[in-house]
């Protein structure tokens, strides 16, 4: 049974393609890398699955709903988180804050906070840095610290699939390890779905799971990711070798 | 001394109107970006509202015999929901369009409110008693000053602190302070676009008729066109104070107020009448050194 599962999606923006006619399909439980080069169209199908860009063609199912076109809030509803590149962090807003803005869609206005306590503890436990610093701005963290921030942030809406887009991105490498042994741990803990974006193929085949390469706003290739890293064929689809 | 006491009420008083306005206008242009020029008129209708249409001098009043208690709340809902009918009848249909767009559709709207009223009412200003109770004065450390100015500055630091704890306490309140800052990312987090905006609209209607409800009792006049100049200095104060800061509209919404009423007193006779020409110049001082504004608001950087 697929949690979430594309078909024959095409994003466009104005007169540009950016993703062509891309299918795939997303078991509970499973961990997808989509890679490729810049361009590819990676970010844009992140967007296009969360409900940020409508897709311009094709059908997108999650969790037993059409979501194609839905606004964002409802698809976040449905247990869907996307965590956006560059983080987005809430800057003028507390780390706690910023954890809370996605509780709300599960609780009345009268004890929200109550509520979102247990979530909140074990957010902290999971990141204790954030819980040491819960009333410091968050525009002030360092960059690796904003990342924990959104991945928390991400995990207090309670999803059953995350959508990470480039979750190294302007990490020094250990702190990427850190994020990704979290990030790993926190789906064995709660049956988490992830779908990782990363330019990189490194740390699909570090990871292990399933690896899509993108480019050209096209799937290139789609297999097991540590097989895949290896081969001649991937390198050449990842440049476009051997089409010219 | 009570001369003093008499500049620092005028520049407070006049101050607060002008903060409660850029606070209204600050509230809608943090959520969506838009420049909400309609902002005068919904002061103006929200006093109208207190009358039975007529083109006499003399008002005839329908609401407006209601005891306070009962009067203040229904102006303060007659602004709320004409700012939130303007949502859905019009913004709503604008939210992909350009600032630029949005801001001159406001316009529109605004013209559209105006010229109802003139139907309604002709242009001649209309003579009110509202609220008449306040324009006794009150003896402050020997200075007689308007119960109304004193009125005016409790309820607008009452408003100013309801605000600041509904933002900072609600849930209601944390939405609205993440969707002005990134809007998307909001929405990405569950955030109800819709609510967020119907939230800050009708919040700004109350505070344009509450600025209504001062200017009617000040003047005992109520006239369409008495938004406009409130309407204009607190949009002043809002681009100030840093476009969509919430307390960078209202610092800047009582600077104005100090600089017209000092400026008013210590200007040479002469150039008194060209005040307002002094206060727009040191706006444009302000803005040549901080062009951003004194407090620059978050998010406006690119979004999701």
């Amino acid at each position: 049974m697929s949690l979430l599962k594309l078909a024959d999606v095409t994003i466009r923006y104005g007169r540009l393609t950016a993703v062509r006619s891309v299918s795939l399909s997303l078991a509970e439980g499973e961990i997808l890398f989509i890679t490729g080069p810049n361009g590819a169209g990676k970010s844009s199908l992140l967007r296009a699955i969360a409900g940020v860009t409508p897709p311009a063609g094709g059908r997108i199912d999650f969790a037993d709903h059409d979501v194609t076109g839905r606004a964002p809030e409802d698809i976040a509803r449905l247990g869907l988180s996307m965590v956006p590149e560059g983080r987005d962090v809430f800057g003028s807003l507390t780390i706690e804050e910023n954890l809370l803005v996605g509780t709300g869609m599960h609780a009345g206005e009268r004890g929200w906070r109550a509520r979102a306590a247990s979530a909140l503890e074990e957010v902290y436990a999971t990141f204790p840095i954030l819980k040491d610093r819960r009333n410091a701005q968050a525009g002030l963290l360092s960059g690796g610290q904003q990342q924990m921030l959104v991945i928390g942030r991400a995990l207090m809406t309670n999803p059953r699939l995350i959508a990470i887009d480039e979750p190294s991105l302007g990490l020094a490498p250990n702190i990427t390890d850190q994020v990704y042994e979290r990030l790993i741990a926190l789906r064995r803990q709660r049956a988490l779905t992830l779908l990782i974006v990363e330019q990189s193929s490194t740390r699909a085949m570090m990871v292990g799971g399933r690896m899509i390469l993108m480019r050209g706003g096209q799937v290139m290739m789609d297999g097991d990711a540590s097989a895949m890293g290896q081969s001649e064929a991937m390198q050449d689809a990842y440049f476009g070798y051997g089409e010219h | 001394m009570s001369a003093i006491l008499q500049i620092l009420f005028d520049a407070l008083s006049l101050g607060s109107l002008y903060a409660l306005g850029a606070l209204g206008i600050a509230l809608i242009f943090g959520v969506m970006r838009l420049v909400n020029f309609a902002h005068g008129d919904v002061i103006a209708f929200s006093i109208f509202a207190l009358l039975w249409p007529s083109t006499d001098a003399v008002a005839v009043i329908f609401a407006g015999n209601l005891p306070w208690f009962l009067l203040v709340p229904f102006v303060l809902v007659m602004g709320a929901g004409l700012s939130v009918l303007a949502e859905i009848t019009v913004f709503r249909r604008f939210r992909k369009a350009s600032p630029a767009t949005m801001m001159i559709a406001s316009f529109a709207l605004g013209f559209v409110i105006r010229y109802f009223l003139l139907m309604l009412f002709s242009s001649r200003p209309k003579s009110i008693s509202l609220l008449p109770a306040l324009s006794q004065p009150v003896e402050i450390l020997g200075a007689r000053i308007p119960l109304l100015q004193v009125i005016t500055i409790a309820v607008t630091v009452a408003i100013l602190f309801g605000l600041t704890s509904f933002l900072k306490r609600t849930r209601f309140g944390l939405e609205m302070r993440a969707a002005a800052e990134n809007f998307t990312m909001a929405r990405v987090l569950g955030v109800r676009a819709n609510r967020v905006i119907m939230g800050a609209f009708a919040l700004s209607g109350a505070l344009a008729a509450a600025i209504g409800l001062i200017l009617g009792s000040q003047t005992g006049t109520a006239d369409i066109q008495m938004g406009a100049n409130v309407m204009l200095m607190a949009f002043i104060a809002t681009v100030i104070g840093g476009l969509g800061s919430l307390p960078g509209a209202v610092i800047a919404g009582f600077l104005l107020g100090a600089a017209s009423v000092v400026m008013q007193v210590t200007l040479p006779i002469d150039a008194r009448p060209f005040r307002d020409a002094f206060v727009y110049g040191a706006v444009i001082l302000v803005l040549i050194f901080r062009p951003q504004g004194l407090l620059a608001a978050r998010g406006t950087k690119e979004r999701v």
